[in-house]
C-alpha cells in the first residue's frame, strides 16, 4: 500500500466530491455535490435538517451508492475501494452507535479488533481514547448508561483508535450541552493539529465558526463554501451597512430598487442594506437618503452574521429555482 | 477475512448473548419447556397405513379375510407377498408398516380348535404408527370374527354356535417397549432445535439495525463474510448446547434408547445446527425489524419441522405430491436420521441419503447467507 496515498493520487486532498448525487425515488436529496478539503483540515457541512448531510457524507464513507457522480477519499475511489477507504476512515453516524450493553472498554476493544490495531500498541491507544473521552476509572461502565457528551467522545474515540487520516462527524455535537460540545470541538482541533482531515455536519450555526471552511447546503444543493470569515464578508454578495435613519419606513422605500443597493431590511431600530460590491459607499448612501428627505446618523459598515449570510443565500436560491 | 476482526465480532457477540435476557431466555428455557410440552402431549389418529399380507394358507377363508384388510378405511395399499424374507423386506424397505402373516394351517386349526392366531409384525422405528396401525388390525380381525367366520362355518356345515376366535399376534423388531414416544421424541427434538436456532439468529442483524450500530458497524473494514460469522459461530455454540440437553433429555428422562453413536448424532446435529441458523440469519438480514424477523422465522421453521418433516405426521402416508414437497423440506433429513441413530443404530453410511440431503440444504443455505449481506444503508 502507498505510505501517503492521499497525497500521491489527488495533490494533497484527502476528499474530492466530484457531482456527487443521490436520489431516492424521484426525490433528489443530494444534487451534484462537488467539493474538495485539504489535509489536516475541519470542513463543516452546514444546513437545516433534511438538506442532505448526512446522505452526503454516507455517499462519501461508501454507505450508500450515489445516483452519480464519484468521490474519493484519502486517496481511494469510494466506488471502486471501499474496503481501502474504510480502513482510512473514522465514522461518527448521526445516531448514536456504540454498543450499549458493553462496557467502555468492551466496546473499544471491540472496535481495536475490527480494525486491527496492533497488539502492541492496543493498551496505549484504548488509554489515550478512555482519557479523551473523559472516562478514566469508568472503562468498566456499561455505554448505554453514559450521559450525552461521554457518549459522544468515546463514540469519537472508537472512531479513531485506528489513526486514520480522515473523519467524517455526522452531528457528533446534536443534543449535548454546550460546555460538552466546546469540548468535543477541542478535540477535533486536537485532531487536526495532527494532520487529521474532518468532515463535520452541524445544524448549530455557532458551531461553524470553529471551522477552517464551511459548506452550506441546502435542500441537496452546495450554496455557498468558504472559510466563516469569507462568507460574512462576500456572502451576501455586497458590502453590508448598518445606518442610523428615520424614519425608517420612508428610508427602505427609497433604497429599493435603487441601482447599486442590492438588499435592504429594517433591523430593529435601523436599517441594514447591502451595497453592491464597487459600488459608492456610505457617502453614497448616506447623499440619496438625504435627497429623500431622510434624517442620516451614524453609517458603518458591519460583517452579518453566518446565520445571515445563509438565510440570504437559501432565499436567493428560492428565488431563481422559481423564476428559472 | 482476517482472524482478527472474526474474532472480535465472535466475542462481542458472545458478550451481547449473555447480556441479553431475551435471547439467553430462547437459548436456555425454551428447550427445556418445549421438551416438556411436545414430549408428552402427542396423540395420533393416522388413517392409511401401508400394510402387507402373506398369506400362506390362501383359502377361501383367508382370501376373505384379506378383503376385508382391502376394504378397510385405515389401510392404504395392502400388498400381497409370497415369501417370509419378503415380510422383512417390506418392512426394512418402509413400504409398509405392519405385515400380516396368517399361518398355513389356519383354517384347519381354527376348525379343530375354535381359535387361530394371525401374526403381526410392526416397524418398530415408527413405534407410533406400528402402535396405530396395531390398533386397526384388532378391529379388521374382530369384525372378520364376528361376519366372516360365522359364514365359513355356515358353509362348511360347521356349528356356528361353537364361535371361534381369532387372535391377533403381535411380535415386533428393532424395539421391544413398543412406546410411541421412542418414536416421537427424536422429531420433538428436531422441531426445538429448528424453531430455537432461526429465532436466535433472526434477531441478531435486525438488532443492530434497530439500535444504529449496524451503520457503525458497516463503516468499518469489516467485511460481509465476517458479520455472517461472527454471528453464526457463537450461536452455533449456542445450539449445540441446546441439542445435547434436549438429545440428554430424550435419552435419560424420556428414556428413548439410544443405539446409534455419538459421531454421527454429532455430524448430523451439526450439518442441522448450520441450517437453521443460517435461515435465521438469512432472514435477519432482510428483514430489518426484530419483531417481524422473529415471526417470519418462526413460521419458515414451524410449519415445515411440524407439519412435513414426518414428526408426527409419517411422510409415507402423505398424498404423493407432499411426500415430493417433503423432499425440500429440510427437517425432514435430520428427523429420519436421529430416528436411525436413536431406533436402529444406524451409522453414517446407512444414513447416507438424508445425510447427503442435509449436506446439500447447509451448503445451499451458508451459501445464500455469505451473499445476502451487503455493507450499505440503500
Ligand atoms: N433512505 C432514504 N429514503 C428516502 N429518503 C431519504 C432517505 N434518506 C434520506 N432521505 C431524505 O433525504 C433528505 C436528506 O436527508 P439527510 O441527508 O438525512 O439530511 P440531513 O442529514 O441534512 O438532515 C431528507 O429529506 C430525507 O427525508
Ligand atoms: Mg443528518
Amino acid at each position: 500500500m502507498n505510505a501517503n496515498p492521499a497525497e500521491s493520487a489527488t495533490g494533497g486532498d484527502a476528499v474530492i466530491a466530484d457531482g456527487l448525487t443521490k436520489r431516492f425515488g424521484t426525490f433528489t436529496a443530494v444534487d451534484r455535490l462537488s467539493m474538495r478539503i485539504a489535509r489536516g483540515e475541519v470542513m463543516g457541512f452546514i444546513g437545516p435538517n433534511g438538506a442532505g448531510k448526512s446522505t452526503s457524507i454516507r455517499m462519501l464513507c461508501g454507505l450508500v451508492e450515489p445516483s452519480e457522480g464519484r468521490a474519493s477519499v484519502a486517496g481511494f475511489d469510494v466506488g471502486s475501494q471501499s474496503q481501502e477507504v474504510r480502513e482510512h476512515i473514522g465514522y461518527m453516524s448521526q445516531k448514536f452507535s456504540l454498543y450499549g450493553d458493553l462496557t467502555v472498554r468492551e466496546n473499544l476493544r471491540f472496535f481495536a479488533g475490527i480494525y486491527r490495531v496492533p497488539a502492541g500498541e492496543l493498551a496505549g491507544r484504548m488509554e489515550y481514547a478512555v482519557s479523551m473521552a473523559g472516562l478514566e476509572g469508568q472503562e468498566n461502565t456499561r455505554v448505554a448508561t453514559l450521559a450525552g457528551g461521554w457518549k459522544q467522545r468515546l463514540a469519537l474515540g472508537c472512531a479513531i483508535l485506528h489513526r486514520p487520516p480522515v473523519l467524517f462527524l455526522d452531528e457528533p455535537t446534536s443534543g449535548v450541552e454546550p460546555e460538552a460540545r466546546r469540548r468535543f470541538w477541542d478535540l477535533i482541533h486536537d485532531l487536526a493539529a495532527n494532520g487529521v482531515t474532518t468532515l463535520v455536519s452541524t445544524h448549530y450555526m455557532d458551531e461553524a465558526e470553529y471551522c477552517n471552511r464551511i459548506a452550506l447546503i441546502d435542500r441537496g444543493k452546495l450554496v455557498a463554501m468558504g472559510s466563516p470569515s469569507e462568507l460574512r464578508q462576500r456572502g451576501l454578495g455586497g458590502a453590508l451597512y448598518e445606518l442610523e435613519c428615520s424614519p425608517l419606513g420612508a428610508a427602505l422605500e427609497a433604497l429599493h430598487g435603487a441601482p447599486g443597493i442590492l438588499e435592504a431590511a429594517i433591523f430593529g431600530d435601523r436599517l441594514h442594506v447591502v451595497v453592491e460590491s464597487g459600488a459608492a459607499g456610505a457617502p453614497a448612501l448616506a447623499e440619496r437618503l438625504r435627497g429623500h428627505g431622510i434624517a442620516v446618523g451614524t453609517i458603518r459598515p458591519t460583517l452579518p452574521t453566518l446565520e445571515d449570510v445563509f438565510v440570504h443565500l437559501v432565499a436567493r436560491g428560492l428565488e431563481t429555482r422559481t423564476i428559472g | 477475512m482476517s482472524p482478527r476482526r472474526l474474532f472480535a465480532m465472535v466475542y462481542k457477540e458472545a458478550l451481547q448473548i449473555l447480556r441479553d435476557p431475551r435471547s439467553l431466555a430462547i437459548a436456555l428455557v425454551m428447550p427445556l419447556m418445549q421438551m416438556g410440552l411436545l414430549g408428552y402431549g402427542v396423540s395420533l389418529d393416522i388413517k392409511h397405513v401401508p400394510i402387507c399380507v402373506y398369506d400362506q394358507e390362501n383359502s377361501q377363508l383367508t382370501r376373505a379375510i384379506v378383503s376385508r384388510f382391502d376394504a378397510a378405511d385405515w389401510f392404504s395399499t395392502v400388498r400381497t407377498l409370497h415369501d417370509q424374507a419378503g415380510v422383512r423386506r417390506a418392512i426394512d424397505a418402509g413400504e409398509c408398516i405392519a405385515a400380516v402373516v396368517i399361518p398355513v394351517d389356519f383354517s384347519r386349526t381354527l376348525a379343530a380348535t375354535g381359535g387361530a392366531t394371525i401374526q403381526a409384525v410392526f416397524d418398530a422405528t415408527d413405534v407410533n404408527t406400528s402402535n396405530i396401525a396395531q390398533g386397526y388390525l384388532q378391529g379388521v380381525i374382530a369384525e372378520v370374527n364376528a361376519g366372516i367366520e360365522a359364514r365359513w362355518f355356515a358353509a362348511h356345515g360347521g356349528q356356528p354356535s361353537g364361535i371361534g376366535q381369532i387372535d391377533l399376534q403381535p411380535g415386533t423388531w428393532f424395539n421391544e417397549t413398543l412406546d410411541s414416544r421412542n418414536f416421537i421424541i427424536p422429531g420433538v427434538v428436531a422441531v426445538i432445535l429448528a424453531l430455537i436456532g432461526a429465532q436466535l439468529t433472526s434477531l441478531t442483524i435486525s438488532r443492530e439495525w434497530e439500535r444504529g450500530t449496524m451503520e457503525q458497524l458497516i463503516s468499518t473494514p469489516v467485511t460481509a463474510l465476517e458479520v455472517m460469522l461472527g454471528k453464526l459461530i457463537p450461536y452455533f455454540a449456542v445450539g449445540m448446547i441446546d441439542a445435547a440437553v434436549c438429545l440428554a433429555l430424550a435419552v435419560f428422562w424420556f428414556d428413548v434408547p439410544f443405539r446409534g453413536n455419538l459421531l454421527t448424532l454429532f455430524v448430523a446435529t451439526a450439518l442441522f445446527s448450520l441450517v437453521v441458523l443460517g435461515i435465521g440469519y438469512l432472514i435477519s438480514v432482510r428483514i430489518r425489524s426484530q419483531l417481524a424477523a422473529s415471526q417470519i422465522a418462526l413460521l419458515v421453521t414451524l410449519l415445515p419441522t411440524t407439519l412435513l418433516s414426518g414428526y408426527t405426521f409419517p411422510i409415507d402416508q402423505m398424498p404423493r405430491v407432499i411426500q415430493a414437497i417433503t423432499l425440500v423440506v429440510y427437517p425432514r433429513y435430520y428427523v429420519t436420521i436421529l430416528r436411525g441413530i436413536f431406533l436402529k443404530a444406524s451409522t453414517l453410511l446407512d444414513l447416507w441419503q438424508p445425510l447427503l440431503g442435509m449436506i446439500v440444504f447447509a451448503i445451499l443455505i451458508v451459501w445464500l447467507a455469505s451473499r445476502a449481506f451487503h455493507k450499505r444503508l440503500d
